[in-house]
């Protein structure tokens, strides 16, 4: 009978040590930092962190992050989507380094892009000159902080759809064909719903992503209060001028926010799971 | 004609796969065209979908060329081997598929699509299963799925791409029979490839046999089966042995002497080599001598073949040993074992040189 009360056997070995490891590394990497996060507002009581992070130049600065990263994400969505159709879809010469350079936005320290882009579209810089003459802003507004993002969350959506693509047999598609469907059919009935999911995914990502970008985007956004200041930038400045508790509650903000698009990327992952069974 | 192929040549870049292939298929025939995996059947059968285009030739489809039309417009079903079911769609929507895609002009009404996919899925026998998800079938029925959903718009010919190859043996075999009996209910001009000597047998009324991108033969299966035009289709269309011969003087000499009368049509044929082939079960064992001609051999080995015996046997003069078939009462009756000694008689044997048959 004592052989019931064993626990279960599995061939895999070392699931109590893995486990605590894992435990220990969350806790130490993750849960750790963040909770001081809450620990640094928890001094500051309720009125003043209001006050911190309802000011107009911090209300501002969030929805400056929010809607460039939306927009980026937006736009990241289509670029991602075509440049990982023909990535997988087609095969040429150079399509290995196609292939590497979708990952340089991962790779390059941020603040190396937010440089080249400031020179890049500064007034005399090889892009900037033409916006200059047809007098669209680039430098020092929020077009430049979309440029910026979509930059940095472009890989986010190629590498997602990427592998759900690969495992999409071309074999769907002659079928819709061989039953009649046109083109346009095809794609809007059978290849959409089925990369839809990893599509949603991806662009959350990259939005999630952009919220927090700092290093690319300070260059080119000029930083004028109220125009192009974004949220992780008045962290800085409230750390600046040694307002600890005030840039714990405008973080606290973003953290709590920045939570709440993982559960819905989460929510997103368990959909997409649950339609393809 | 249901099916006319002229002259279809397709070459890639290392191999030519289909060498000017000219094929007519009557209409209401359920076809096999059979060969080795790599023989080009299936590039044909893409081909005749528009899913390829060949270098050259014509292809016309109930008297219409279709050679340059898109898949889209030849209207013919097409069942691939993985099924390719459409993963976020349930049954009912993958078969109402092809109907829900028509031109505002041509597509019927919701109820007519609705009973028109229910009447094809009852045909299926797949009707209990309309709002599962193909995840959710098995193998044997997402292919029936499958073949519902090339089926709801009435093409001119359907085309399957090796459609049991995926599925357990026994499943193959029932929805084998079953195919069967649906295309005599229904008759649409059937194209099937396998590599299946079996599923083609019992499945087609015309077998067509392809061997390197070229017809080797064509015919009833009864006819290929029976009269095989040379040494591959003989060699592909089931187990058999194979000797190097040679045919002397109205003889066919096999191994290093032995002797078996040769039928009529090479008696006046000079010395000549050949390979002869035997199938195993056209081989008679026994423990008495029935004539002089008989080998004594030894069996090396006994295997079972669900409903027969096999059997190994060693024989002088013969440097390969013998495969034989026997029948599991004629094992029990003659009491035979491994290292027994009996007599072996090989009728009905094929021999073949060079390009003819003799």
């Amino acid at each position: 009978m004592a052989s019931l009360t064993r626990k279960k056997r599995t061939i895999l070995p070392g699931f109590g040590l893995s486990m605590g490891y894992t435990v220990f590394y969350l806790s130490a990497i993750v849960i750790v930092p963040l909770s001081m996060v809450f620990l640094n507002t928890l001094h500051m009581g309720v009125q003043p962190f209001i006050n911190a992070v309802t000011s107009p130049r911090v209300l501002a600065s969030y929805k400056l992050s929010f809607s460039a990263a939306f927009f980026a994400a937006i736009f990241d969505a289509f670029a991602g989507f075509l440049v990982s159709w023909v990535l997988v879809r087609y095969r040429f010469p150079g399509r290995k380094l196609l292939d590497s350079l979708v990952d340089l936005p991962f790779a390059l320290p941020t603040a190396v892009a937010g440089i080249c882009f400031a020179t890049l579209y500064s007034p005399v810089g090889w892009l900037g000159q033409f916006a200059d003459k047809w007098h669209i802003g680039i430098i020092n507004t929020p077009t430049g902080i979309v440029i910026a993002l979509i930059f940095i969350g472009f890989p986010f959506v190629v590498r997602t759809l990427q592998p759900v693509l690969e495992e999409l047999e071309p074999e769907i598609e002659e079928s819709a064909y061989c039953l009649g469907a046109t083109r346009l059919q095809t794609f809007r009935k059978i290849l959409l719903p089925h990369l839809f999911p990893a599509l949603l995914t991806g662009a959350t990502l990259a939005f999630a992503r952009s919220i927090g970008e700092y290093g690319s985007v300070i260059f080119i956004a000029g930083n004028l209060p109220m125009k192009t200041e974004i949220a992780p930038l008045m962290i800085m400045s409230k750390l600046d001028q040694f307002d600890y508790a005030g840039a714990s509650a405008v973080a606290l903000v973003l953290l709590l926010l920045s939570f709440a698009m993982l559960l819905v990327l989460n929510g997103v992952q368990d959909w997409q799971q649950k339609a393809n069974h | 004609m249901g099916i006319e192929l002229l002259n279809i040549t397709k070459k890639f870049a290392a191999y030519t796969a289909l060498d000017n292939i000219s094929l007519s298929v009557a209409s209401g025939d359920l076809v096999a065209l059979l060969g080795p995996s790599g023989c080009g059947k299936t590039t044909l059968l893409r081909i005749i979908a528009g899913l390829d285009l060949p270098d050259s030739g014509k292809i016309i489809l109930e008297n219409r060329d279709t050679t340059w039309l898109p898949p889209r417009e030849k209207n013919v079903g097409f069942v691939f081997q993985h099924y390719a079911l459409f993963r976020r769609m349930n049954v009912f929507e993958n078969v109402a598929f092809g109907l829900k895609v028509l031109a505002r002009d041509k597509r019927p009404a919701k109820s007519e699509i609705k009973d028109r996919v229910e009447h094809l899925l009852k045909l299926v026998q797949m009707d209990w299963a309309m709002k599962r998800y193909p995840s959710q079938l098995s193998g044997g029925q997402r292919q029936r799925v499958a073949l519902a959903r090339a089926l709801a718009v009435n093409p001119r010919v359907l085309l399957l791409d090796e459609p049991f190859s995926a599925l357990d043996a026994k499943v193959r075999q029932e929805l084998r029979r079953w195919l069967r009996k649906l295309h005599d209910e229904i008759h649409v001009t059937s194209i099937f490839v396998t590599h299946d000597q079996e599923e083609a047998l019992e499945l087609a009324d015309r077998i067509v046999v392809i061997n390197k991108g070229r017809i080797e033969q064509q015919g009833t299966p009864q006819e290929v089966y029976d009269h095989p035009a040379n040494a591959f289709v003989y060699n592909f269309l089931g187990n058999v042995n194979v000797f190097h011969g040679r045919i002397r003087n109205g003889w066919v000499i096999l191994g290093e002497q032995h002797h078996v009368e040769a039928p009529d049509e090479l008696k006046n044929l000079e010395e000549k080599d050949g390979k002869a082939f035997v199938r195993p079960y056209e081989i008679g064992i026994s423990r008495i001598q029935s004539n002089g001609s008989d080998l004594l051999g030894t069996i090396t080995d006994v295997r079972l073949l669900g409903g027969q015996i096999g059997l190994e046997l060693e024989c002088d003069g013969f440097n390969t040993p013998i495969e034989a078939e026997i029948s599991r009462e004629l094992f029990r009756n003659l009491e035979l074992g491994r290292g027994e000694k009996v007599f072996v008689t090989l009728n009905k044997v094929k021999v073949f040189t060079g390009d003819y048959e003799i």
